[in-house]
């Protein structure tokens, strides 16, 4: 992104001019989304205005629980990631592909042309950069490229937010994904929250980043105001919830693929696909072919699917991974390796979404653990 | 697809509240459209037909709860091509199956004032368990949109999109908040088949297992994570044990925390 006209200072926004960024975004006709609270978690959806914020808002996390708290600030930013992820836009849960528009004379193909919005992103988090730099490297930079995502994320605005907070899940900084934003941005925001201030440190990522800055009263920052926003990401990065050893971690699980151990994660585990939903880089989705009932039109949707289901290794004969056991072991597995060996990165970005959401609190970082003794015997 | 005749539906009712045929007569719009594409020959629910067998196509409501159920459905086999079982009753032995935990002489001498004249199983029991099914519909009552969609698939041949993996899956498609998670409800959607639309949830409350269980459904983990929410054994055996307490996997689970 880096292009060398970019100003490389880094600027200050008043949180009263943040609701100016937002209209200029609305006025230059981008759809713009990002988190706001519904149902006692902060979701991401449309924002009218920065009131639509979780205003106030923080949130506890642990294995399996999910608590909205009030804090005694008015901070825009200071939860942790929620249940959803920004592939929710990208890459949506449930999308037409094509109908069949002759109504049963021969099979015309029509495909879906959804008029897609131009996004705008508000508050993407570091580890979210990663999670949809990934999800880029699957579906766009192969030798097939995904025609839904790509019409989604071309035009894609980004303004990404550096963690003040971090999760009780959380683990990015062990997987180098945060607590800071380093790319994948077209303007980076550092929240800082003073006794008689609030304000952001901004970083411009791009040239429309810059553009877009300057329709709106900003400084360049000063010394102080740098070392602040800096302090406020080092703190973060020291106040991770969980921690990932990923040292050899591919050798290990592929080392391991006969461990006792999954036999004891399978008798947790629900198989009920929650841990691949949440999570913002796992991509894997089924079709249904649909007729109506005089068979004269029919239609594909596609929708999010996991490979806890058993259909989804169904072939010829029955399911490849009947069992619960090969079912978390090909979850973790493909996350943690194999993806390494598909795609040259994890697939994990440490958002510590699957572990928070997992109804009975499996934890990635624990099962890793667990190989690990085991490996040891202890 | 131009069809010299039309398929035969016939629609039968054993023991049931009537709410799945209800599914059907409730789908109002789409019904014209049944209507057009299959010759209702037997529906005694809705109309006057009572058209001979046989039928292409047989949806049967309610369980087995007496001994002329036992024969009806022998006779509804012989007559239908295809027979799909449509909601619990049929699928798990309904609600009613709540008798086959107690004795059910017990029950009619308590309730009926002339006992003599009931005659009744000791048992309310699936279809599956008389005669070959070829698709098993969940719910308490179907979703009306599944129930198109099987009658669809079997009318073109093809196999039905009802998916059987867990309740979470469309809860999360749907962007729905998990109660479990973010509010402490109990759910039993982890345990629970798909194809309501995770419609508790979406009202915040817990699923109810109204549609029974998924494909491969962790019942013990479930009910220790349950336990761990604050739930006692006795509300762990009623969660088990509604509409679907005859299902295997809600049965075993149920048995196992009655003291
Ligand atoms: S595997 Fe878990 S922690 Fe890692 S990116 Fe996915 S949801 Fe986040
Ligand atoms: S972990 Fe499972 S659902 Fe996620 S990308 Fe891999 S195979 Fe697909
Ligand atoms: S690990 Fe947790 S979230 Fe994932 S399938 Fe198992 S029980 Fe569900
Ligand atoms: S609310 Fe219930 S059905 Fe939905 S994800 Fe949570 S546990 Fe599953």
């Amino acid at each position: 992104m880096g292009s060398s006209s970019l100003d490389t200072e880094l600027a200050v926004l008043e949180r009263d001019h943040l609701q100016l960024l937002l209209d200029i975004l609305g006025k230059r006709g981008y759809r713009v989304v990002g988190p706001t609270v519904r149902d006692r978690a902060v979701v991401y959806d449309d924002l009218a205005s920065v009131t639509d914020l979780p205003v106030g808002w923080t949130d506890e996390q642990d294995g399996g629980i999910y608590r909205l708290k009030r804090r005694n600030d008015g901070a825009l930013f200071g939860y942790a990631v929620g249940p959803d992820s920004w592939k929710k836009f990208l890459h949506p849960p449930v999308v037409r592909l094509w109908r069949d528009k002759t109504g049963g004379n021969g099979f015309q193909l029509v495909e879906e042309d959804e008029g897609v919005p131009r996004f705008a992103f508000i508050g993407v988090r570091p580890c979210e950069l990663h999670a949809i730099a990934i999800q880029d490297k699957v579906l766009l930079n192969g030798k097939y490229r995904d025609p839904s995502y790509e019409a989604r994320r071309q035009g894609l605005f980004v303004l990404a937010l550096n963690c003040g907070h971090a999760g009780g899940t959380c683990f990015c900084a062990s997987m180098n994904t945060g607590p800071k934003a380093t790319f994948g941005f077209d303007l980076a925001l550092t929240e800082v929250l003073e006794a008689d201030r609030h304000y952001f440190v901004v970083e411009i990522g791009t040239e429309l980043g810059a553009e877009i800055l300057r329709e709106v009263p900003h400084k360049a920052a000063s010394q102080a105001e740098k070392a602040t926003a800096e302090g406020i990401v080092a703190k973060t990065a020291g106040q991770m919830g969980r921690r990932m050893y990923t040292t050899g971690i591919k050798d290990l699980l592929y080392r391991n693929y006969e461990s006792p151990h999954w036999s004891d994660v399978a008798k947790l585990c629900l198989t009920c696909g929650n841990c691949t939903m949440v999570c913002p880089t796992c991509f894997c989705t089924t079709v249904e072919d649909v007729t109506d009932l005089a068979g004269e039109h029919a239609e594909r949707w596609r929708k999010w699917d996991s490979c806890f289901t058993m259909d989804f290794s169904y072939i010829h004969g029955g399911s490849v991974r009947a069992s619960p056991m090969a079912r978390y072991r090909q979850w973790m597995t493909h996350k943690l390796a194999t993806w390494i060996d598909q795609f040259g990165t994890s697939g994990c970005v440490g958002c510590g979404r699957c572990i928070t959401w997992c109804p009975v609190a499996i934890d990635i970082t624990e099962e890793v653990n667990a190989i690990r003794r085991s490996e040891r015997g202890s | 697809m131009a069809q010299a005749r039309k398929p035969k539906l016939a629609v039968w009712k054993f023991a049931s509240c009537d709410g799945c045929q209800l599914s059907l007569l409730n789908c109002e719009d789409e019904l014209l459209a049944v209507a057009g594409h299959i010759d209702i020959a037997y529906f005694p629910e809705a109309s006057r037909a009572m058209a001979k067998g046989p039928y292409d196509l047989s949806l049967v409501e309610g369980s087995v709860t007496t001994p002329h159920d036992v024969e009806l459905i022998q006779r509804v086999r012989r007559v239908s091509k295809y027979l799909v079982t449509i909601g619990a009753c049929a699928t798990a032995g309904g609600i009613q199956a709540l008798r086959n935990f107690k004795d059910v002489q017990e029950f009619v001498s308590i309730v009926y004032a002339m006992p003599e004249y009931i005659e009744t199983l000791a048992t309310s029991t699936p279809i599956a368990d008389h005669v070959r099914v070829d698709f098993e519909l969940r719910g308490c009552p179907i979703n009306k949109e599944q129930l198109l969609e099987v009658i669809s698939a079997f009318l073109h041949g093809r196999k039905p999109n009802v998916p059987p993996h867990s309740v979470c899956i469309e809860c999360k498609r749907r962007g729905i908040v998990c109660v479990m998670v973010a509010h402490g409800t109990p759910c039993l959607g982890p345990v629970t088949q798909a194809g309501c639309g995770a419609i508790c949830p979406a009202y915040h409350r817990g699923c109810y297992g109204c549609f029974g269980p998924q494909e491969t459904p962790n019942t013990d983990s479930l009910s220790k994570w349950w336990s761990h929410l604050g739930v006692k054994d006795q509300d762990l055996v009623r969660a088990f044990r509604t509409f679907n307490a005859w299902a295997e996997a809600f049965r075993e689970e149920s048995i196992a925390h009655e003291k």
